[in-house]
């Protein structure tokens, strides 16, 4: 039922199956062998084969053009492909549109993957795009623009215009601190405070290096369904209530950095699932820094414009002593942001969360709803936005 | 005070010869549409707005206030990236130079200046300007 009573409809798709690598660190690996194992992890989770497999989904961090190297790598048989990239929000992107796939009779088992290793390939933060005949890069290149200064303009002008502090940033970090200490994987597992947020270096004025994520390798898998298929498969049945994707840029010049196109993609999501904000528990927000979670729980309606400082404040995100958990896996600021794109993760950690699969100590007790949110490229010039509503059966 | 460091050059297109050219002259230029009146960065052929290809190059004045900057304290020279709000209207990405970076303020009068890139391109940017008109918010 929604929240407003109505019987909700058949959904079109499930989340059938999950995998996250275990590794942050994949120098013994190839990339596409990353992507056969995150593959392999999915389908063993859903308890699907490698045949099973008619649809396959990846975006820019696949090695080859499009998804022909993989598809022949992996030996998939598939009739659709979609290479959508929005950055570290595709992968969310992905699962709206194998949803469409799906309801449209095109696939029955979408099968998405990402893989990176930019620590094995010495790169750093980044996406690996080709910088030749971009309209665009001549007029940020000159000036030394990054992910990094791009996402601190987003901080300061939040700062300017609603008061913003750097201690309400810091609770975004501790909040995914106290998370990340469950999880063994997790790069960073030691608790933090806000004071030791502060203390850390300044790195982009106003971000400090607790305000940034890890920069790690790894990936993570996910199996869409058509809904039929996912329960036949004896797991608990998590679908797919709302989705909504949106760009948002520099405008011609008309810039405003103080919201994202997360306005819109929720909007979408929530509209389509019936539900709104109040409704949801747990949240896993794409968390590439503390700011882009601020400026997305902003656009996502779970507080007001201006007041995400406040939201975020005092433990709000924790599990267990907050209004919303989220990020239960210490998220891209603490465990994994695999390839410096971490939308992946976020829909993992959710299906884990509606399936009573996280980690006992960060577990949302009877959780029907959870969302994911994806932000791709860049807060501060051009980006993509993700929002799935998923639900436990 | 900050420091000279090295400037990527920009690849340069047919589309966007003429920005760069009128840069060597130190001359900062922004598109408008002669369609529809509104002036756009960076330059397109197309006007952005309402896709009309008549769009001129017009020599904007050099004046403009800081929207939002970033001081990149993490690099070996320190430098400030900053959007800039331009009087003509459009907010362009640029460095603020020649500036004390701790003194930075958002709404702050900038003015145009210039350094070159490693290949002597010179590349637009702005200098705080005491006597330029403050942003008020």
């Amino acid at each position: 039922m929604g929240s407003d009573g109505r019987t909700m409809p058949e959904p079109r798709a499930c989340i059938a199956g999950i995998f996250e690598h275990p590794t942050r660190r994949a120098d013994d690996k190839s990339l596409a062998q990353l992507h056969a194992e995150v593959a392999a992890g999915a389908l063993r989770d859903a308890g699907l084969s490698h045949a099973d497999v008619d649809g396959y989904f990846c975006a820019g961090d696949a090695p080859g053009l499009g998804p022909l190297s993989m598809v022949d790598y992996l030996g998939l048989r598939v009739r659709h492909v979609d290479t959508t990239d929005t950055g570290g929000s595709a992968y969310l992107v992905h699962v709206a549109h194998a949803a469409e796939a799906i309801a449209a009779r095109k696939c029955n088992v979408a099968l998405i993957t990402l893989a990176g290793r930019p620590l094995a390939e010495g790169l750093g933060s980044g996406l690996g795009l080709r910088l030749d005949n971009m309209p665009d890069v001549p007029f940020e290149a000159p000036y030394g623009t990054a992910v990094l200064n791009l996402y601190a303009m987003v901080a300061a002008r939040h700062m300017h215009e609603f008061g913003t502090t750097s201690e309400q940033l810091a609770w975004i970090k501790v909040a995914a601190s106290h998370h990340a200490q469950h999880n063994p994987n997790a790069v960073l597992r030691k608790v933090l405070t806000v004071e030791e947020v502060l203390a850390s270096p300044m790195v982009a004025d106003p971000l400090r290096k607790h305000d940034c994520c890890v920069i790690n390798d790894g990936g993570g898998a996910l199996v869409v369904t058509r809904p039929e298929i996912a329960r036949s498969l004896g797991r608990p049945v998590v679908s797919l209530r709302g989705t909504g994707t949106a760009l948002k840029n520099q405008a011609g010049g008309r810039v405003d950095l103080t919201y994202s196109a997360g306005r819109f993609s929720g909007a979408a999501a929530f509209a389509e699932a019936g539900v709104t904000p109040a409704d949801i528990r747990y949240a896993s927000i794409y968390d590439s820094f503390t700011i882009t979670v601020l400026v997305t729980l902003e656009d996502l309606g779970f507080c007001e414009k201006g007041r995400g400082g406040d939201f975020v404040a005092d433990g709000n995100l924790i599990a267990g002593v907050g209004r919303l958990a989220f990020n239960t896996d210490g998220g891209g600021l603490c465990s994994n942001h695999p390839g410096n794109r971490g939308g992946m993760t976020k829909v993992i950690e959710a299906v884990r969360q509606l399936r009573g699969e996280a980690h006992p100590a960060v577990q949302v007790p009877d959780l029907h709803l959870a969302l994911a949110h994806g932000t791709g490229g860049s807060l501060g010039t051009r980006h993509g936005s993700a929002t799935l509503i998923l639900e436990r059966a | 005070m900050d420091q000279p460091r090295d400037i990527t050059p920009p690849q340069t297109s047919p589309e966007t010869a003429p920005y760069w050219e009128a840069a060597r002259e130190g001359r900062l230029l922004v598109k408008r549409c002669d369609a529809c009146g509104e002036r756009h960065a960076y330059p397109r052929s197309l006007c952005p707005f309402c896709f009309s290809g008549r769009t001129a190059w017009e020599e904007a004045s050099g004046r403009g206030t800081i929207y939002a900057f970033s001081i990149m304290r993490r690099a070996k020279i320190p430098y400030a990236v900053a959007y800039v709000t331009l009087e003509e209207g459009p907010t362009v990405i640029s460095n603020i130079v020649g500036a004390d970076f701790d003194a930075l303020r958002i709404g702050q009068a900038v003015r145009l200046d210039f350094r070159a890139a490693t290949d002597g391109q010179p590349i637009p940017m702005f200098t705080p300007d005491a006597s330029g008109a403050e942003e008020e918010r």
